[in-house]
C-alpha cells in the first residue's frame, strides 16, 4: 500500500466547489451536453404545453376578470418555455432554436409531464391541474434558483415569482370551488380525481433526473415530495375535499410516451410551421 | 341565473413615494380575489407596486348638487396661500 | 376596439328641467367633464350607456376571432404577442363596462342585453378568421380603424369614458403595429404567404370601412352626439381619414386595395373610393353576419356554462361573512 498524501480541509473545499465540472464522466467541452439538453427540454415542454392549454380558455372564461388571470398565467408559461427551449437548442448545438423545438418535434420527442397535457375540462378541472402543477413547479424552481447551471438558475429565478402567483391563485380557486356550492364541490372533486394519477410522475427520479440532481443542475425531487403532499393536503382540506386515494402512477411523459391528448394539441399548435416548412413568420 | 360578482374600486400606487390613485374597478366575489383581479387587470404593464381594493358600495361621495356649499367657501380664503403676503425681494429664504 | 352607433335613441325627452339642461349644455360646450354623480339629461345617459356598452361588447366579442388563432400562432413570439393582445381586449372590455356601470346599468344587465341580441357590437367581428393573415389584417385594419375613432374619444365629455379611452389608447398602441408587421412578413415571404395576405386584405377591406358606421346623411343622432362631445368627428370624416392613411401602407408592402374606383383626388387632397355595400352592413347589423351565430353562442356558453363558478364563489363569500359575524 503506497503512502498517500492526506486530504486537507482546503482540498475538500476546492473539491466541493468543483463538483460537476471536471469529473471523469463529465462531457468533454466540445461535445453537446445531452443530458442538460434533455433536462432543459423537460422544463420548457412543461411550460409550453400548459401555456398552450391555458390559452384555450381565452375568450371563454367564467368572467372577464378570470379571462385576464388565465391569460396572464399562459403568458408567463409561454415566456418560460421560450427561455428554456432556446437554451435547450443552444446546448444541443445543432442549430435548433425554441421555435424549431416547439413546432417541429413529434409526440415521442416531447418531454413534458402528463399532467400538463390533460384537457382543460371545466374550470374546476383546469384549476385542479393548475394547483397540482404550480405547487410542484414553485418548489422545483425554488431549488433551481441554486442550480449549478447559470442559465437554468437565471430563468428559474425569474419564473419562481410567476409560478408562486399561479400557485396562490389556483389554491384560492380550489378552496372557493371546493367549499362553494354542492355542484362546485362535486366538480372540484372530479377535477382532482381526474388529475391525481399524474402526480407521482412529477416526483419520478429516472436516470436523467438523478444525473441532473447529482451534477447540481437539477433538483432531487424525492426530498420535495413530503412537503408537496403536506401543502396539497392543507389546501384540499380547507376546500372541504378529500384527496383521491393513491392510484397506480401513470408515467411515461418524460420518455415521450404521452396520453392521446398531446397529439391533438400538437396538431393545432404546429399546424402552420408544418404546412409551410419554408416560411418564416 | 346570470348574476355577477360585486363591484370593487381599484387604487394603484405606481411607485414609492406616491399616493394610491383610483384607476378603475373590477368585479370579484371577495376581497382576496378582488386583489387578484385588480392585479391581473390594472398592473399588466408594470403600472404599480401596491394595490388597494374597496367595495364600491363602501365609498361615500359628496353630492355634486351641493358642491357650491361644499367647495365655494374655500375660494376666498386667499390668506391660506403664500403669495398672499408681500415680502420685499431682498429678504431671502422665506 | 370600436363601436359604431347601431341603435338609435328616440328623440330627447322634453321633460327635462330646462334650467338644468341649459347649465349642462353650457358645461359640455365649454369642454368641461361630466362625472357620474353630476346631473345629466336622461337622453345623454341613455346614449352614453348604449355607446359605451356597445364599445365594451365589441372588445369582448372581438376576442373571439383573434382568440381563434392563439393556439395556432406560428412561433413562440407570435403566440405571446397575440395572447397579450387578446388579453388587452378583455381588459379594455372591462374598463369600458366599468365606465358604463357608473351610469347606473350593471354589467350583468349589459351582458344580458348582449346575449339576448338587444345590444349590438361592431359588425366587423361577425366575419371569420380563416387564415393566419387575418390576424395581421385585423391588427392593421380593424385596430387601425379603432384607433382613429378612439383617439378623439379621449376628450369625450363623460369623465369615466374619457379616462377609460386614455388607458385603452395607450395600451393599444402596439396592436396595430403588430398586425402590420405580420402582413409585412407575409408579403416578404413565400408565394403562399403573399396570397394569404392579399386574400385577407380583400376580405377585410370593406368590412373595415363599414366599421365607421352609416354615412353621415343616415346618421341622424350625429349632430346631438357631436354637441354633447360623446362623438368628436363624423363617420364619413373618420372613414376618409382611414382610407387616406391606409392605402399608402398597403402599397408599401405590395398589396392592392380591392377597390377599382380608388384613386387620388388632388383637389380634395384625399382618395376617392367606391360605394360601400350598405345592404351588407345592415344585414350584419341585423345579426346576419357569416359567423354571428358562432360569436353569440361562444359568449353565451362562456357566461351560462360557467355560471356555477360565479355562484360557487358567491356562496363561499357568504359562508365566510357568516362565520365572521358569528365569531
Amino acid at each position: 500500500m503506497p503512502s498517500l498524501p492526506p486530504i486537507r480541509p482546503e482540498d475538500e473545499v476546492r473539491a466541493r466547489e468543483r463538483r460537476g465540472t471536471g469529473a471523469f464522466d463529465a462531457p468533454a467541452a466540445d461535445e453537446p451536453d445531452l443530458s442538460l439538453f434533455e433536462y432543459a427540454l423537460r422544463l420548457g415542454d412543461d411550460s409550453l404545453i400548459l401555456g398552450q392549454r391555458l390559452a384555450e380558455w381565452t375568450g371563454h372564461a367564467p368572467s372577464v376578470e378570470v379571462d385576464l388571470s388565465l391569460a396572464n398565467m399562459a403568458l408567463d408559461l409561454v415566456g418560460q418555455a421560450t427561455h428554456f427551449l432556446n437554451y435547450a437548442g443552444a446546448v444541443e448545438g445543432r442549430g435548433r432554436d425554441g421555435d424549431q423545438l416547439a413546432f417541429h418535434r413529434d409526440v415521442l420527442d416531447f418531454r413534458n409531464c402528463l399532467l400538463v397535457e390533460q384537457p382543460n375540462g371545466d374550470f374546476a378541472q383546469t384549476m385542479a391541474r393548475q394547483f397540482l402543477f404550480s405547487t410542484w413547479q414553485k418548489m422545483l424552481f425554488d431549488h433551481l434558483t441554486r442550480s449549478k447551471d447559470e442559465m437554468v438558475a437565471a430563468v428559474a429565478a425569474k419564473a419562481v415569482k410567476e409560478v408562486s402567483y399561479h400557485e396562490e391563485l389556483s389554491a384560492e380557486w380550489v378552496i372557493r370551488l371546493g367549499d362553494g356550492t354542492e355542484e362546485s364541490r362535486q366538480r372540484m372533486q372530479d377535477g382532482f380525481d381526474w388529475n391525481w394519477r399524474f402526480v407521482p410522475e412529477l416526483f419520478d427520479m429516472d436516470e436523467l433526473a438523478r444525473e441532473a440532481a447529482m451534477r447540481g443542475i437539477g433538483a432531487d425531487l424525492t426530498i420535495l415530495r413530503d412537503v408537496y403532499h403536506a401543502k396539497v393536503r392543507s389546501v384540499v382540506e380547507e376546500a372541504t375535499l378529500v384527496l383521491p386515494s393513491d392510484q397506480r402512477p401513470i408515467l411515461g411523459g418524460r420518455r415521450g410516451h404521452h396520453s392521446e391528448h398531446l397529439g391533438h394539441l400538437l396538431c393545432v399548435m404546429q399546424f402552420l410551421p408544418r404546412t409551410y416548412p419554408d416560411a418564416t413568420w | 341565473m346570470s348574476k355577477d360578482w360585486p363591484l370593487w374600486e381599484v387604487f394603484v400606487r405606481s411607485r414609492g413615494g406616491l399616493s394610491h390613485r383610483h384607476v378603475g374597478s373590477v368585479h370579484a366575489p371577495d376581497a382576496e380575489i378582488a386583489v387578484r383581479h385588480a392585479r391581473d387587470t390594472y398592473t399588466r404593464r408594470m403600472e404599480g407596486i401596491s394595490l388597494w381594493v374597496v367595495p364600491s358600495a363602501a365609498i361615500v361621495a359628496s353630492d355634486p348638487a351641493d358642491d357650491a356649499a361644499m367647495f365655494d367657501p374655500a375660494a376666498d380664503k386667499v390668506y391660506r396661500h403664500p403669495t398672499f403676503y408681500n415680502i420685499p425681494d431682498h429678504i431671502k429664504h422665506i | 376596439m370600436y363601436t359604431t352607433e347601431l341603435q338609435k335613441t328616440k328623440a330627447v325627452d322634453a321633460i327635462e328641467d330646462p334650467e338644468k339642461l341649459a347649465a349642462f349644455e353650457a358645461r359640455v360646450a365649454a369642454d368641461d367633464f361630466i362625472e357620474p354623480k353630476d346631473w345629466m339629461p336622461e337622453a345623454y345617459r341613455r346614449t352614453l350607456t348604449r355607446q359605451i356598452s356597445q364599445h365594451a361588447h365589441s372588445e369582448i366579442v372581438g376576442m373571439l376571432p383573434e382568440g381563434n388563432w392563439i393556439g395556432r400562432a406560428p412561433s413562440l413570439r407570435r403566440k405571446a404577442i397575440l395572447l397579450a393582445k387578446v388579453q388587452d381586449e378583455a381588459g379594455h372590455g372591462l374598463y369600458l363596462y366599468s365606465a358604463a356601470e357608473t351610469l347606473g346599468t350593471s354589467r350583468g344587465q349589459m351582458i344580458e342585453a348582449l346575449h339576448s341580441g338587444k345590444a349590438k357590437y361592431s359588425t366587423i367581428f361577425n366575419y371569420p378568421t380563416v387564415t393566419w393573415a387575418d390576424i395581421g389584417a385585423i391588427g392593421w385594419l380593424v385596430d387601425g380603424a379603432a384607433i382613429m375613432n378612439q383617439v378623439p374619444l379621449q376628450r369625450t365629455s363623460y369623465g369615466p369614458y374619457a379616462r377609460a379611452m386614455v388607458r385603452v389608447c395607450k395600451e393599444e398602441s402596439f396592436h396595430q403595429r403588430q398586425g402590420y408587421e405580420i402582413m409585412m412578413h407575409l408579403c416578404q415571404g413565400t408565394s403562399e404567404q403573399k396570397r394569404m395576405a392579399q386574400d385577407a386584405l380583400n376580405r377585410w377591406w370593406w368590412p373595415s370601412l363599414m366599421m365607421f358606421g352609416p354615412p353621415d346623411e343616415n346618421s341622424p343622432n350625429t349632430a346631438q352626439s357631436l354637441r354633447w362631445r360623446i362623438k368628436r368627428e363624423t363617420n364619413d370624416e373618420l372613414r376618409q381619414k382611414f382610407v387616406d392613411i391606409t392605402v399608402p401602407q398597403a402599397e408599401a408592402i405590395g398589396l392592392s386595395v380591392p377597390d377599382p374606383a380608388l384613386h387620388w383626388n388632388e383637389s380634395k387632397g384625399g382618395y376617392d373610393f367606391g360605394e360601400i355595400d350598405w345592404e351588407e352592413f345592415y344585414a350584419v347589423v341585423r345579426g346576419e353576419g357569416p359567423v354571428a351565430k358562432e360569436r353569440m353562442k361562444a359568449r353565451r356558453d362562456a357566461w351560462e356554462k360557467n355560471a356555477w363558478v360565479r355562484e360557487a364563489a358567491d356562496a363561499y363569500a357568504a359562508k365566510k361573512a357568516q362565520k365572521k359575524q358569528a365569531a
